[in-house]
């Protein structure tokens, strides 16, 4: 689903003495199909922003759509459930969340809510599980003998379950262990590609937006600071230094190796492997290839 | 040569007879004013080995002597003033309702004079930055100036060491530079020794030694250019490499012979340069 927001401001505790300003006048469009990745620092707007998307706040001013449900002050969709069994939320630590006997119960919560028949919930339980990386064994243990990692993944199984088209994904990684949060990003994207979703991810990470996103959008203060192709934008030192963002390593080294032996390598997301490559051409004496 | 600090004789720890082992005979020393990394994958035993290090836990087998005196229940109140902890969650440890009265509960807990409160609270406050900040309430802080916080409130009754268990964590990207940046201003002005217990390569980067644990077990213990040297026997148990590591392996496979092994792109480019003027 395409997602668009239109002018869109965000104003907590409005006509209150506590007013304050979440997002301004923030516009962007997010084209079905596309892995965005968000980016910004705590109060920038992103947990306002995500919060748009599933209608658990509507715009202020402004307009949000999704899909064909349109989101503005005056009128919520009627059809805000069905929204919400579209755009699926990862929130940050999903695993806080967990709270039925046992893993299977807890997957099935989110699809009963949708009226989605057992026979069909069943069904889903049994694809989900190997998606998310864990043993049908465990369907009957309670979620809270498990793991953190292993927690997580039964919280956001219960998210797939519903079949969104849209994924939103709050620091999906946080609190995990290097090999756990690339285990779990390489699964998102896996079923970012499989499934044909629109995922949103938001996140600290330079390194993951430039691996898996297609497209950046960086907030400051509520409003939409950068935009574009990651190799476009995450390559911007000084603008992103500005918001005290910095760019990725492979950029960082890029440039530096440019200010100190006076030749450009263009960052194009290539891999470790081609940078050395492109590197080994300019230094002299470096080995059999001269 | 420094004087040990902190030294584990063996220690193993569970959490009850039934469970496995979350430690098993670790023995090592953590010296004076040394700053010191311990990284290695979630359920490690990490930060089973912090919890012991003030007695909030105690090994089942072994033993901790820290500053000349074993852990048990009769040392723990002394040991405490020694070691000061800083946790994850910035929400978790705060107990005052302005950043003020927050610096001065650990202090009042031990009976400290009302002039020398006042006068730590200010000294600390300053070390973290924070000074501006004394009549803040804490909600309107931000995830990095809490954890600046709570480090000035752990500095304030002058501990011997300061433990991090994942501090940085929960922070953004600035809120990281902020803890860091303080952190390491106050080793130097403190002379404390400084424990970081972090996924973050940059903080281990910066540590003198670094305590890899794997499983329970102490798997290394060696210099941040010793351990990320190890790169493929690192990512094996879980762990991550730092790019310019994986950078000088991947020049090296290109055919440029980089004899060092660097710990930052600094480094690198330095052997780079040397490489391509010398011919």
């Amino acid at each position: 689903m395409d997602i668009t927001f239109k002018n869109v401001s965000y104003i907590y505790q409005r006509n209150t003495p506590f007013a304050h300003k979440a997002i301004e006048d923030l516009s962007f469009h997010i084209p079905s199909g596309s892995f965005v990745a968000i980016i910004g620092h705590t109060g920038s707007g992103k947990s306002t922003l995500i919060q748009h998307l599933n209608g658990l706040v509507s715009p202020s001013s402004g307009e949000v759509t999704i899909g064909d449900y349109r989101l503005t002050d005056e009128k919520k969709p009627k059809q805000m459930k069905e929204l919400r069994s579209r755009v699926g939320v990862v929130f940050q630590y999903p695993e806080h969340q967990l709270f039925e006997e046992t893993v299977e119960k807890d997957i099935a919560f989110g699809p009963q809510n949708f009226d989605i028949s057992e026979t069909e919930i069943n069904k889903r339980i049994k694809e989900v599980i190997p998606k998310v990386g864990l043993q049908e064994e465990l369907l009957k243990r309670s979620p809270f003998e498990l793991s953190g990692g292993q927690m997580r993944r039964v919280a956001i199984a219960g998210v797939l379950a519903i079949k969104p088209d849209v994924l939103v994904l709050d620091e999906p990684t946080a609190g995990l262990d290097p090999r756990g949060q690339k285990e779990m990003m390489d699964m998102f994207y896996t079923m970012h590609q499989e499934e044909g979703l629109t995922t949103v991810l938001v996140t600290h990470s330079m390194e993951d937006a430039v691996k898996y996103a297609d497209h950046v959008i960086i907030l400051n203060n509520g409003t939409k600071y950068m935009e574009g192709k990651p190799e476009d934008v995450l390559t911007q030192q000084e603008a992103l230094n500005k918001v005290q963002l910095d760019v990725p390593e492979a950029v960082q080294f890029l440039q530096s190796f440019e200010k100190r032996f006076g030749v450009q390598i263009p960052f194009t997301r290539q891999s470790t492997k081609e940078i050395a490559q492109s590197v080994q051409r300019y230094i002299k004496g470096a080995g059999p290839h001269e | 040569m420094r004087n040990k600090f902190i030294e584990f004789r063996n220690v193993s720890f569970r959490y009850s007879d039934e469970e496995p082992w979350v430690l098993k005979n670790c023995s090592f020393e953590i010296y004076e004013n040394e700053w010191i990394a311990i990284i290695g994958h979630n359920g490690s035993g990490k930060s089973t080995i912090a919890k012991l290090m003030n007695g909030l836990l105690f090994p089942q087998e072994g033993e901790i002597i820290i500053n000349g005196q074993q852990v048990n229940e009769e040392t723990i109140w002394d040991i405490r003033r020694d070691v000061g902890m800083v946790f994850q969650n910035p929400d978790n440890q705060f107990v005052g309702t302005t950043v003020q009265d927050d610096v001065a509960f650990g202090m009042e807990n031990r009976g400290f004079p009302r002039a020398e409160m006042v006068k730590r609270i200010e000294q600390n406050l300053t070390a973290v930055g924070m000074q501006e900040y004394r009549l803040t309430e804490p909600h309107r802080l931000s995830g990095g100036q809490k954890q600046r916080v709570a480090i000035a409130s752990v500095l304030a009754i002058s501990p011997k060491v300061l433990i991090l268990d994942e501090a940085t964590a929960m922070l953004d990207p600035k809120g990281r530079m902020e803890i860091m940046r303080t952190v390491s201003n106050v080793q130097e002005e403190y002379k404390l020794s400084l424990i970081t217990i972090t996924h973050d390569l940059q903080e281990v980067v910066q540590a003198e030694r670094v305590l890899v644990m794997n499983k329970g077990e102490i798997w290394d213990e060696a210099t941040p250019r010793e351990i990320f040297a190890k790169k493929e026997a690192l990512r094996e148990i879980g762990l991550d490499v730092p790019f310019v590591a994986i950078l000088t392996d991947e020049l090296k496979q290109a055919g440029i012979s980089i004899t060092n092994e660097p710990l930052n792109q600094e480094e690198l480019l330095e052997d780079l340069w040397t490489l391509h003027s010398r011919t």
